[in-house]
């Protein structure tokens, strides 16, 4: 699809960038006050592995749910572009911008537990969202699900297939969903702390599984986390958010090297089996992170 | 670490919730003043361990002794005078309409002590309180200063024994490191006892001497942090374990 506002990539549109986000302002307009989740946040997304990072209230899920228009009443999204492979999703109809979702850009939630539906087996639900988006009979549907999830390392899908949430545990309930999201054939997968809720060694098995499917299929990859130390290792780049604000952009193998006080404090502050230390430095904020942004010295 | 007294010791612990087989010959000791960590997966037995210790749970067989008394089944009220404990998550473990001073005053009343307005005030000064804080409710406090109130609850009654179940979990990196950081401070300024569990190496690492691993209601091995960072560790769950937790953080301080 050319796209008139942007020349250049309507070009060659398979070159433009998956996502494109200039400026992105999420606010909640409050009785007492507003209170802006995400402030002038910009970057671009290719074919990579891209995390955003922050702590509680930075604003990183706000951004993952302003791609997919999933920011909750009375938040208002506001953006100077807001682009899916080269076409503004703001000018989209909505009818348009639902077929995108889980077709194109879908989204795993943090907590399997609350994020599926507790009256319907989680394979139906991976077969509905296929159904969803593709012509495809209950049979189809239910062979697609069950090589889904056996894409996903679960051992017997046949009687997975049929358990409902309570049933699985946390570590299968979070690959149930990465099979939901996935089976779309999405280009791009928002991770909204995927493994935060699970145990290293079932992280480690999901982090492999995310990585193999990403690079199979040469998707993106936003992957929201609080967990420095994590991201550093699985993802190509790094956003450092603060209250709703880019701190730093940087390679994540450069991680430790960041320049910014607030990336600093945050990897300063925990402990580290390996290189143990008498106090944990604490992380002091400085308002000017606020006001200035990214602009450090 | 050998200590020559035993404030906790416990041996051949079983607990069965129905059919499941939840602790199986579970046995440990930790010294008066020490640290012990216990590491795991979720469901290993971890948290089930400190509900037994803390009289939270009255279906156990086997023997446990605190502070050289033999561990009822259900502890008298004295008893939790000497052992608290401190929850996961501080945004479920904290009275939705209880200020800050009621929670606090709470146990106080139960064991009748009096002078609760200074207690409160030193119990809230300890945590890194103010006296700011004191007539709050738990909305109106940040998930760290919350888990602070639950510290100040447990410590209030000046317990020997402190049971910590996933104390830091549920917060950010940053509001870890304050509350690790307390921890340590009021360990050694009281000699307390302190039992830490939690699935995160690094911080039981950071709190602890000695640290058990457990596996599907075993302890599949006991250990010094100094052969842990050394990866001098006999089990392969174990290997496993740190090797997880090395990878997660593989990312060496500035």
């Amino acid at each position: 699809m050319p796209d008139n506002a942007m020349p250049t990539e309507a070009k060659n549109p398979a070159e433009s960038p998956l996502i494109e986000v200039k400026n992105l302002a999420v606010r909640f307009h409050t009785p007492t006050r507003i209170v802006e989740a995400v402030r002038g946040l910009s970057f671009t997304l290719g074919r990579e592995k891209l995390a955003i990072v922050g702590e509680s209230g930075s604003g990183k899920s706000m951004t993952g749910r302003a791609i997919l228009d999933l920011v909750p009443w009375p938040g208002e999204v506001k953006a100077d572009r807001l682009a899916y492979r080269g076409k503004d999703m703001r000018e989209m109809p909505t009818s348009e911008r639902r077929a995108l979702r889980g077709k194109n850009i879908s989204m795993v939630m943090q907590d399997p537990k609350f994020s599926l539906n507790p009256v319907m087996s989680v394979g139906k639900q991976i077969a509905e969202a296929y159904r969803l988006h593709h012509n495809a009979s209950r049979t189809e549907a239910r062979e697609r699900s069950l090589a889904m999830l056996e894409a996903v390392q679960i051992r017997e899908p046949g009687r997975v297939f049929d358990l409902y949430p309570h049933e699985v545990s946390g570590g299968m309930g979070q690959r149930v969903m990465i099979a939901m999201m996935l089976i779309g054939e999405p280009d791009v997968l928002i991770a909204d702390e995927p493994t935060s809720a699970l145990d290293v060694t079932v992280q480690a098995q999901i982090l492999d599984i995310l990585d193999s499917l990403v690079s199979a299929r040469g998707m993106g990859l936003i992957f929201i986390s609080h967990d420095l130390p994590l991201v550093a290792s699985f993802c190509d780049r790094v956003i450092v958010m603060y209250a709703g604000r880019v701190m730093e952009t940087l390679n994540a193998r450069d991680l430790s090297q960041g320049k910014h006080g607030y990336t600093k404090g945050l990897l300063d502050c925990l402990p580290d089996l390996d290189h143990p230390k008498e106090r944990l430095a604490v992380l002091n904020r400085d308002p000017a992170w606020i006001s200035d942004g990214g602009n450090t010295p | 670490m050998s200590t020559p007294a035993a404030e906790i010791s416990v041996s051949g612990l079983n607990v069965h919730f129905g059919a499941s087989h939840v602790l199986r010959d579970v046995g440990f000791s930790v010294g008066t003043g020490e640290s012990y960590g216990i590491v795991g997966e979720s469901g290993s037995g971890k948290s089930t361990i400190l509900r037994v210790l803390s009289g939270l749970n009255p279906k156990w067989s086997g023997d446990i002794s605190i502070a050289g008394a033999p561990h009822p089944k259900k502890p008298p009220r004295d008893f939790f005078r000497r052992v608290q404990m401190v929850f996961q998550d501080p945004y479920a473990s904290l009275h939705p309409r209880m200020t800050v001073d009621a929670t606090l005053a709470e146990p106080l009343i139960i064991h009748s002590i009096g002078d609760a307005d200074a207690k409160i005030e030193r119990a809230l000064h300890d945590v890194g309180l103010d006296g700011g804080y004191r007539f709050r409710y738990p909305h109106q406090l940040s998930g760290g200063q919350r888990q602070r109130v639950a510290i100040a609850r447990a410590l209030i009654l000046e317990p020997r024994v402190v049971l910590l179940d996933e104390p830091t979990s549920a917060l950010d990196v940053s509001i870890q490191a304050e509350v690790l950081n307390l921890l340590q401070d009021i360990k050694s300024a009281r000699n307390l006892t302190m039992i830490l569990v939690s699935h995160n190496l690094a911080v039981v690492g950071h709190l602890c001497s000695r640290i058990a691993v457990m596996k599907d209601g075993r302890i599949v091995e006991e250990t010094d942090v100094k052969s842990l960072r050394a990866g001098q560790v006999k089990e392969e769950y174990t290997r496993e374990l740190l090797a997880a937790s090395r990878r997660a953080h593989a990312i060496a301080p500035a």
